[in-house]
């Protein structure tokens, strides 16, 4: 009898990991454009206008999924920059560095679409609580781990440098989760939450997970982008990157 | 389909459309950025690798 093992570090190489992100963008690619589709329609054109919100409750579809990544992208940046730094793998540094970007661009939107979400329901673009500072000093994290990372020359100091940032930081993500709970705040109350029955109608739930979901598939799609991109400068020099090239020909 | 109706969004055109047209776009400036980035990384590959072809060249020939 042979057991077949599998070798789980194959595909921590960057050598051996390019061309397996390459073959799973499209997929990827194709998933968010149906997921956005999908979701778009449903949100807009079957989930019915809210009875004390208008219309204007429809920003929750883009608003909470771009809130919820920009925690979750957080999350998982510092993981890949912790194991990168734990067990000096190049690969996964690449990994929280190509999160980044992204990571910033959805808290920059859930800053944004929160701010024309509360002008008309609040009545002011911003306020200092809890929740939405907590979140602002999310994207200063992100643009700190950015310009960090962009200012050191040498990519493994610059890797062990951002995943320190990276993991300090990550304080920040439970701090914004609970700080509805936690702070008297303007912010509503969690509309989903683990474990409890949703407080929202099930087509709008609906819109929005598949919302969510898309915007997972999106970020999986531009992070894979981003790493063979990554890899691509980085290892220019490698024997691996000229045959590749040459092979393409 | 009333499509008036639905671009005014209950009055609140300019948030709601605010927050996707900006969300949509800067998505697709990401993907557009991201491609460039691939397309110069690559032309840059290919630079290099013909200059050290030339120079490999030059030192076998002479």
């Amino acid at each position: 009898m042979t057991r077949r093992s599998i070798n789980w570090f194959k595909y921590t190489s960057p050598a051996s990991f390019y061309p397996l992100a390459g073959k799973l963008i499209p997929w990827f690619a194709v998933a968010t454009a149906l997921l956005l589709a999908a979701g778009l329609f449903i949100g807009f054109f079957v989930a019915p206008t809210d009875f004390q919100q208008g219309d204007a409750y429809r920003i929750i579809y883009i608003h909470v999924p771009a809130a919820w990544m920009a925690m979750f992208l957080y999350l998982l940046m510092a993981l890949y920059a912790g194991l990168g730094l734990a067990f000096n793998a190049r690969l996964w540094s690449m990994m929280a560095s190509a999160i980044a970007s992204t990571g910033a661009l959805f808290a920059f939107l859930s800053l944004w679409t929160g701010a024309l979400w509360g002008k008309p329901m609040w009545g002011t673009w911003w306020v200092w609580d809890a929740r939405l500072t907590s979140t602002l000093i999310l994207f200063f994290l992100y643009l700190g781990f950015l310009s960090l990372q962009a200012m050191i020359e040498d990519p493994r100091r610059a890797d062990r440098a951002g995943a320190l940032l990276a993991l300090v930081g990550a304080v920040n993500v439970p701090i914004i989760y609970f700080s509805v709970q936690w702070w008297n705040t303007l912010h509503q109350g969690a509309s989903l939450r683990l474990g409890k029955s949703p407080s929202i109608a099930p087509v709008m739930l609906a819109a929005l997970l598949i919302m969510i979901a898309a915007c997972w598939m999106y970020s999986i799609t531009v992070t894979l982008m981003r790493v063979r991109c990554i890899i691509l400068e980085r290892e220019r020099n490698a024997p691996w990157v000229g045959e590749l090239l040459r092979e393409a020909k | 389909m009333n499509w008036e109706r639905f671009f005014n969004m209950g009055g609140y055109a300019f948030y709601v459309w605010g927050s996707f047209g900006v969300a949509l776009l800067l998505m697709a400036a990401e993907v557009f950025l991201l491609r460039r980035r691939r397309r110069r990384a690559l032309a840059r590959q290919s630079n290099e690798a013909q200059q050290i072809d030339v120079w490999q060249e030059h030192e076998t020939t002479t």
